[in-house]
């Protein structure tokens, strides 16, 4: 399985994430948000967490736009899958991939610490590997992580069974306790809180492993 | 030809930063702040000359970067 890990400037997960990747077995490249274009034959792009762009603007609204963002649409139109975790979600969430927004946390407090999260669906290749309703534990470290979506919005995503993660208790004041949301096709996922964080015992946690396992099965079969 | 973009949260989402300056507000000993709002003023300086033609642009950088039209709503001055 291929997978691409893109890197803005501010990025700070892109180590983790690379490293996640590869323990679960996938073949990993490193590309800068100037490149043009996305190396061949990718099964993933992830799209990782910090704070790209230093948060100018909005939280990754100028990393929407960058220069391989127009691969990355190509790749998820074609059916790609894509993961954006934390500023990555926010990224996702800009580019239109995934519906909503993530404002200010509720609190105005930046947020940094372990949080327990229902597992809402498991028909996903991200998901495959929890139990729906399955608590798993990973940890969050964002400013602004409150989901917000219209009433339709909100609607659909619980309609279509695309909410894939919420709070067990809402820390941020996102809509519907929601930490992440799946795209129509299923094959996107965004979520504020981090997997790739909780991948070892010596992170306090092993929750992520079902993640990064599930979806390399998947795309290894695919 | 200088063009001004303000760009608020829409009315119904949550500003969790202006419910902290008003409450700092208060702190602070004044009165009657029924609420506060923050948004940002984002000023440009373009190279077209024809009012309706800047306006036309500035409007187009708004819809695709300067504002976030889930959560927020933008005016363009010129």
């Amino acid at each position: 399985m291929k997978a691409a890990v893109l890197v803005f400037p501010g990025s700070n997960c892109d180590r983790d994430l690379k490293v996640a990747l590869e323990r679960a077995g996938a073949d990993v490249a490193m590309v800068w948000h100037k490149e043009d274009r996305l190396p061949e034959g990718l099964d993933l792009v992830a799209v990782p967490g910090g704070f790209s762009f230093g948060d100018y603007l909005r939280c990754g609204a100028i990393a929407a736009h960058s220069p391989i963002t127009a691969s990355l649409r190509r790749h998820a139109a074609r059916g790609g899958f894509v993961l954006g975790i934390c500023n990555g979600f926010q990224v996702l969430t800009e580019t239109g991939l995934l519906p909503g927004a993530l404002i200010r946390n509720a609190g105005l407090k930046f947020l940094c610490k372990d949080v327990a999260l229902r597992v809402e669906t498991a028909e996903s290749a991200f998901t495959a590997g929890y139990d729906e309703g399955q608590q798993v534990t990973f940890p969050i470290a964002h400013h602004d992580g409150n989901y917000q979506i219209g009433p339709e919005g909100l609607a659909a995503l619980r309609g279509e069974g695309r909410v894939a993660f919420t709070y067990v208790e809402n820390p941020n004041g996102s809509v519907g306790d929601i930490a992440g949301v799946l795209s129509p096709n299923r094959r996107v996922l965004g979520l504020m809180p981090h997997p790739e964080r909780a991948v070892d015992p010596v992170h306090g946690g092993s929750d992520g492993v079902a993640m990064f396992g599930a979806l390399l099965g998947a795309l290894a079969g695919a | 030809m200088k063009v001004r973009v303000d760009v608020m949260l829409r009315p119904g989402v949550l500003d969790p930063q202006g419910a902290a300056v008003r409450a700092a507000l208060g702190n602070l000993g004044f009165e009657g702040v029924n609420a506060v709002r923050q948004g940002k003023v984002i000023e440009l300086d373009l190279a077209e000359e024809d009012p309706e033609a800047a306006r036309a642009q500035a409007t187009e950088m708004a819809e695709k970067l300067l504002a976030n039209l889930v959560i927020e709503s933008y005016r363009v001055e010129i």
